[in-house]
């Protein structure tokens, strides 16, 4: 192997080694570097280093975010995990033309706008919108229910957006499932329930896993959610350390919090590869 | 028995219903006279006529379409090459860049929003389609780089082996051999990568600056501040345009069915 022979290999990497070292690496080395920065007294930075930004997180107002997020993040991971498991699994099972056409059903909702689908539920949830009348009508309520801005609406959003992930890497798992294990299991004796527990629960458990990486870590983020269908009610992280950049001009402050956020998002990813014996996240593409 | 085998396709059918519902009631409003949202006032094209009159939508339209196009070219050309090259350097760098490099779609949009804002005036680049681009170009990438790296892992080595003892170069080799072999999944890539630039709201918002709308930020901002009806037109044809992607990106699959 000479050097030489190696030599357009590199070539054909170098874009690539350039772009990320440049314009990934850079900004991430520069947040933490920001965030260890002193806020000039109008504008911008000082030089001078200290810790003040980690600790203005644990301030109570900062800490409820976290929490509140973190809350908001759990619950609509559990709901999506409820709702999409066993649709990714059903969708596994199927054959032939149904699977086609549940799978082109699923990739238009998912390649849509996802503004779009939110301004959808504007729709449906405002005051005497869609919701309210057909509740109205059949006369389960008296009066509209006034959902929209308010905490269930952004659960409802929130699940409404990312729960397609969560089918498809539930899917991806079930649908490399060898199916002849569960039919052994079932020759055996075994309980339907039972070989669900056993075989095909474990199996697609990575899938699961995924999915709940791919639902969780966004959810933490997605503050135009929070912001059109939960008002100003709902303050997610994400929506504090847009504040802090755009409006408050606390750049350091803004940092630290991605810094934060970030730790608890690789934690996660390291967990899931411990956990699942994989690299890659099932069902990502 | 018969219970047993059909829940599974009604639970199927009715969540597809429910994720329909939103989008199918912006599509149907899209069509009414009235001004609010609410109210049915009998059928009306009025708020089209309304849509292709705003210049300003339109220009928005121009720029995401310039932005998306541009970062799924460039995204490609760097991915594809990537992929390629570090399946043969066998260099220890590989693994740290490969990780750095999918890190964009790992982590939340956010924190990428917030670090090309502080890294681009750092810079001192100005805000505008050079950041979009930079910015786009950086969550693209990992699509077009994972999806062609699958496709390699089970692509024959023997092939390219060949082409070389019988005596093609490097250069040769990549056009007439792996190239063509790899050419759906960078296709996947691009597609994907198209539709994840022409959606992004959070990175964009942080790096556009003041000069430059795209669509997704300037529905954004008319969904929050106050709805017009003419949103509904406007999502209706870009549900439209969707479809039609989908549709195309399945007829590439059926193409090659061995791609992704």
């Amino acid at each position: 192997m000479s050097k030489k022979k190696n030599g357009p290999a590199w070539l054909m990497v170098l874009p690539l080694y350039l772009f990320t070292l440049v314009f990934v690496l850079g900004p991430l080395v520069y947040m933490v570097v920001l965030s260890l920065l002193r806020r000039a007294e109008v504008w911008g930075v000082t030089n001078q280093f200290t810790l003040e930004n980690y600790k203005n997180i644990l301030a109570p107002v900062y800490l409820k975010t976290f929490v509140e997020s973190f809350r908001l993040a759990v619950i609509s991971t559990g709901i999506i995990a409820l709702i999409g498991y066993p649709f990714g699994y059903f969708m596994a099972k199927l054959q032939g033309r149904w699977k086609q056409g549940v799978m082109m059903a699923l990739m238009i909702p998912f390649w849509t706008s996802s503004l779009i689908r939110l301004y959808g539920w504007i729709i449906v949830l405002r005051s005497g919108g869609v919701l309210d009348q057909l509740l109205m009508g059949l006369g389960l309520t008296n009066g509209p229910l006034r959902m929209l801005y308010t905490y269930p609406a952004v659960v409802i959003g929130m699940v409404y957006a990312l729960v397609p992930f969560m089918i498809l890497a539930v899917y991806s798992s079930a649908e490399k499932m060898d199916w002849g294990l569960v039919e052994a299991a079932r020759d055996l004796g075994a309980s339907a329930p039972k070989a669900f527990l056993t075989i095909t629960f474990p199996l697609t458990l990575p899938g699961l896993l995924s999915g709940v990486i791919l639902t969780f870590i966004p959810s933490m983020g997605l503050f135009f959610i929070a912001d059109i269908l939960g008002g100003n009610k709902v303050v997610l992280v994400g929506s504090v350390i847009q504040d802090q950049l755009t409006q408050a001009r606390n750049w350091p402050f803004a940092a630290a919090l991605s810094v934060v956020l970030m730790i608890l998002t690789s934690a996660m990813i390291w967990l899931y590869r411990k956990v699942a014996h994989v690299k890659e996240l099932e069902g990502l593409l | 028995m018969n219970n047993k085998s059909r829940f599974p396709r009604f639970y199927l059918v009715f969540l597809l219903a429910v994720m329909y519902l939103p989008i199918l009631l912006v599509v149907i409003y899209s069509f009414n006279g009235g001004r609010l949202s609410s109210v049915w006032e009998g059928f009306s094209l009025r708020w089209y006529g309304t849509l292709f009159r705003d210049a300003a939508i339109f220009e928005a339209l121009g720029n995401s379409l310039l932005l998306a196009i541009l970062s799924c070219l460039s995204a490609a050309v760097i991915g594809t090459l990537g992929a390629v090259g570090m399946q043969r350097i066998r260099s220890r760098t590989a693994g740290p860049i490969e990780y750095l490099s999918t890190l964009p779609i790992m982590i939340p949009e956010i924190i990428l929003g917030m670090v090309f804002m502080a890294f681009f005036s750092l810079l001192g680049l100005p805000f505008g389609m050079t950041t979009l681009v930079i910015g786009h170009t950086a969550f693209c990438i990992p699509y077009v780089f994972m999806l062609v790296k699958a496709r390699l892992v089970g692509m024959d080595p023997a092939l390219a082996e060949a082409a070389r003892d019988l005596g093609a170069g490097e250069v040769q080799v990549f056009l007439h051999i792996t190239l063509p072999l790899i050419t759906p999944a960078i296709l996947s890539g691009m597609l994907l990568s198209f539709a994840m630039s022409m959606d992004d709201v959070i990175i964009s918002i942080f790096v556009t600056g003041v000069s430059i709308n795209t669509l997704p930020i300037k529905i954004y901002s008319q969904i929050k501040f106050g709805v017009t009806p003419e949103i509904n037109a406007l999502c209706t044809l870009m549900l439209a345009a969707t479809i039609l992607l989908v549709c195309l990106s399945q007829w590439l699959g059926r193409l090659h069915p061995k791609g992704e």
